[in-house]
């Protein structure tokens, strides 16, 4: 099985993951469902990112940063999701996107 | 060229990718919040197992390690959070679904078709003997700049996470300018009383 079929077998499978977490995303109605497709869209970068080191430039370590920097991504956006989520639950006792609309920018 | 990762290799990353996709569907189709938080779980570990077959080992402990770690305190958020834990009461708690399917799709489509049609280069360089070196001299190196920004923005969170967290604050205890002589405490005793 030549290299490239094999990356683009991996990729697709990142693409398929960025798929369904952005279907999740923008479809959920409780906020921690919803930084549970966003975290499903950052398990494809991280894929993404694994797959372009290693096929693509494995004599550079940039994508390796990348995949690092997908991964603080990803503790920063549960901690402040989850700190959001407390605040806004103890304002409102309310967990629920639809119901936060007012504070729409 | 030829692939380099072996017959096991290319079988496992084959399988766990099936695994994490499927796994990410299932997050959102089981009822139990729960069961969807350990879905979750099994997607990211899945991912972690293709990199470690992708030689990115540290990468891959680290993914496993923290995602575990992550999903266990999701896994109690869930369970303090959501109206319908355990799914006992099957309810769709969603919106928007169709234009949220179309918009998934259509990303999935255009992903696919530049991954399928982008004439991709071939690598003739060496791979390092130690990706985990590699990465280590990088952040320790050249890349530390990515570092510094991580670094202050993980510093950053912590403080707008505690702030964010925080029940009653300062101005809430001594009004907006902070100038009021009582604090105004719902239980008596604490500072300046």
């Amino acid at each position: 099985m030549t290299a490239e079929l094999v990356l683009q077998i991996v990729l697709t499978v990142a693409a398929g993951l960025i798929g369904v977490g952005l279907f999740g995303a923008l479809s959920q109605q409780t906020i921690v469902m919803v930084m549970m497709g966003l975290e499903l869209v950052l398990n494809g970068v991280l894929l993404a990112g694994g797959a372009a080191w290693y096929f693509l430039a494995p004599e550079l370590p940039d994508a390796q940063v990348l995949v690092v920097v997908a991964l603080v991504v990803m503790a920063v956006e549960m901690a402040m999701g989850f700190a959001v989520t407390v605040a806004f639950y103890r304002a409102r006792q309310l967990d629920m996107i639809d119901m936060a609309s007012d504070l729409r920018g | 060229m030829l692939s380099d990762l072996s017959g096991w290799a290319i079988t496992a990353v084959a399988v766990l990718g099936v695994l994490s996709v499927a796994a990410g569907v299932a997050v959102f189709v089981v009822d139990s919040m729960a069961r969807a938080t350990f879905a979750l779980l099994a997607s990211f570990l899945a991912v972690a197992g293709i990199l470690l077959a992708l030689d990115l080992v540290y990468l891959a402990v680290v993914t496993a390690l923290m995602m575990t770690i992550e999903m266990a305190i999701m896994a109690v958020f869930m369970i303090m959070f959501m109206m319908n834990p355990a799914g006992l009461m099957p309810m769709t708690m969603v919106h928007n679904a169709k234009g949220s399917a179309v918009t998934g799709a259509g990303a999935f489509v255009v992903l696919v078709v530049g991954i399928w049609t982008i004439d991709w280069p071939t690598r003739d360089t060496s791979r390092p003997a130690d990706s985990t070196r590699q990465l280590g001299e990088a952040i320790m190196g050249s890349h530390m700049l990515v570092m510094l920004v991580i670094g202050i923005g993980l510093f950053a969170t912590i403080l707008a996470g505690t702030v964010l967290a925080t029940a009653r604050g300062r101005y809430d205890r001594f009004g907006p300018r902070l100038d009021s002589q009582r604090p105004d405490d719902p239980v008596s005793g604490g500072l300046r009383r």
